[in-house]
């Protein structure tokens, strides 16, 4: 655990400035995976810069085009209890209830929640390899233990998660992540903001160093009538997703107008398939529709080994959520069947 | 907290009497020490408590004697960070190595010693306190962003002699075994208290806002907003039983009995 400076910014020109300043400083908002990170050596950073103090990024507040704007340092429990999300963005606040515990999502910032690190054991690991955290080291996930790893937009050099399950709601509503810099401000879709790991695992997302996130957008569609979150993992709570899928429908009758679907625990970022969305649009609302979509999904899914089951389980867990959200009352979480 | 060394009550002087004689002068003489609230607590996992109830629950409620921890000199530590904080609504003013945790700065600077090092990774809840009324995880907070907050720890909860209805319930419903994780337990379970009562939903609630909206907490949401606090001993079934005597004020049947 390596000795840093501690800073404060009052404003995000200040907080941008400082980061600019010294070489290896980072963004302190909820902590929750930045000092795990650095009590395990992951991070050794010569720097924080406290931006809990940010005046204007700790709230909520409505759009003129219909949507919400989540201020990246508003909880991630206040988020999910807010009386907007609950109402309009359900599948959010169900999304959020879903990860961690209420200690850390009372701490843990909507900001910091895009910006955490996998929780692959060989990542954690300092006395084995790992692209991610030793870029060209290797990846012994490949060939070891890899029951939680990922099936989908793997590469040869990395097969980890992302954990986030607040992050595959946000992807399947088509979120928005404003970020600053020194250069400016800038606006990226949430399908662009997590990258694959291709052969630079050790990136996560494609923020430029020094880059702030100061907000989310959620469009104005909130698929509050039909959604649900699903979420398969080895403890009933307080465990990170082997599979989980956010589904959100828009119905006409049995007749689906739009369809999102999103994986989370299969890939490197929160997983959508337009083809399998698209497939979805006029079509019934049925289990052999949502068979047939996740066939798209998973088509070029593969397993290495101890995952081989998360196939055959995201296939299982999209058609199930597909039909809970045609009745959100009856999503129940974890592996209970539905009533 | 040098007022600790007052008289003891008859109930108490019953209890320490008869189970723990040798104690008793010590006690009388300098007060209620870590040393005695340890052995208090052997006690109370054998179940020899019992029939001291209410002796018993007073000496719990009492805060542990503690000594003043003074401040480091600023030239000992290379990034200094000054804190003014309240803990358990003492306002506290304390000199900290910018990597210090808000755990370490209560147990090794304040000497509050209740909150406990599990994991130091925020995966068992051991360190669980409150600040500014939520339960957070005192492990991963740091204890230089806690500047003007107010931070209540398990020697908190009691007022004088009088425990936390929760702490009650958790004696009564034998919610440890070790004990190890029970202040994290106790915090946790008092901060869910208000979270229920302003309608906050959890992974298991059915309907997301309620009307009205206090929620009274089944078994499956207490297990579920319960989740971030691990019990190694597996004392879950009590834990569950004594939350669910507190937040409903209704006598709830122990799980466990005594046999001949």
């Amino acid at each position: 655990m390596n000795n840093f400076e501690y800073k404060q910014a009052e404003d995000i020109a200040t907080a941008i400035n400082l980061i600019s300043e010294q070489d290896n400083t980072k963004f302190l908002a909820g902590g929750t995976n930045l000092l795990d990170l650095w009590k395990y050596n992951l991070t050794n950073p010569s720097g924080l810069v406290d931006i809990n103090r940010i005046h204007g990024l700790a709230e909520i507040k409505e759009l003129s085009n219909g949507g919400v704007r989540l201020g990246a340092n508003f909880k991630n429990a206040d988020t999910a209890y807010h009386p907007i999300i609950e109402n309009k963005y359900p599948l959010l606040s169900k999304a959020i209830l879903a990860g961690a515990s209420a200690q850390i999502r009372n701490m843990a910032s909507n900001g910091g929640n895009l910006l955490q690190r996998t929780r692959c054991y060989y990542f954690y690991d300092p006395d084995v390899p790992c692209n991610k955290r030793n870029p060209g080291s290797g990846c012994p996930a490949k060939e070891g233990y890899n029951r939680i790893h990922a099936i989908l937009g793997t590469s040869d050099h990395c097969i980890a998660v992302f954990p986030s399950d607040m992050c595959v709601a946000l992807a399947a509503l088509n979120a928005l992540v404003n970020v600053e810099g020194a250069e400016g401000k800038r606006t990226i879709a949430f399908a662009d903001f997590h990258r694959l790991p291709g052969d630079r695992p050790d990136l996560d997302n494609n923020l430029k160093p020094g880059e702030l996130i100061t907000s989310i957008d959620l469009p104005d569609k909130g698929f509050a009538q039909n959604y649900s979150y699903l979420k398969l993992r080895d403890r009933h709570s307080y465990a990170f997703a082997l599979v989980s899928v956010a589904t959100a429908l828009e119905l006409d009758g049995e007749m689906i107008k739009d369809a999102r679907i999103a994986l989370g625990g299969v890939a490197h970022k929160p997983w959508r398939s337009t083809e399998a969305e698209n497939f979805l649009r006029g079509k019934s609302a049925n289990e052999s529709n949502f068979a047939a979509a996740a066939d798209i999904i998973l088509q070029d899914a593969k397993g290495y080994g101890h995952n081989d089951f998360k196939i055959a389980l995201a296939k299982k867990a999209i058609i199930r959520n597909g039909l809970m959200a045609l009745n959100p009352q009856s999503q129940l979480p974890g592996a209970k069947p539905s009533a | 907290m040098k007022n600790n060394k007052t008289k003891l009550t008859p109930e108490e002087h019953r209890l320490f009497g008869d189970l723990m004689p040798e104690e008793l002068e010590d006690v009388l003489h300098s007060g209620f020490n870590r040393r005695h609230f340890v052995k208090l607590m052997g006690l109370a996992t054998a179940g020899l408590l019992a029939s001291y109830a209410l002796g018993a629950e007073q000496l719990f409620a009492r805060a542990v004697e503690m000594e003043d921890i003074p401040n480091l000199i600023p030239e000992a530590i290379e990034n200094g960070v000054t804190v003014n904080f309240k803990v358990n609504s003492t306002p506290r003013n304390v000199l900290v190595d910018s990597r210090m945790t808000l755990l370490d700065t209560l147990r090794e600077r304040i000497g509050l010693t209740g909150s406990k090092k599990g994991c130091d990774h925020g995966q068992c809840g051991a360190c669980t306190v409150i600040v500014d009324g939520h339960r957070v995880l005192s492990c991963l907070t740091l204890a230089a962003t806690c500047q003007g907050k107010s931070v209540i720890t398990i020697e908190g909860l009691a007022k004088d002699n009088e425990l936390n209805p929760m702490q009650a319930a958790f004696l009564k419903h034998d919610g440890f075994q070790c004990g190890f994780c029970t202040p994290g337990q106790i915090c946790s379970a008092v901060a869910l208290m208000k979270e229920a009562k302003e309608g906050q939903a959890s992974f298991a609630t059915k309907k997301l806002s309620t009307d009205p909206k206090s929620i009274i907490l089944s078994e499956e949401e207490i297990a579920e907003r319960m989740s971030g606090n691990i019990c190694r001993c597996g004392a879950y079934p009590n834990i569950v039983a004594a939350i669910k005597e507190a937040q409903t004020g209704k006598n709830v049947p122990q799980n466990w009995l005594f046999t001949d």
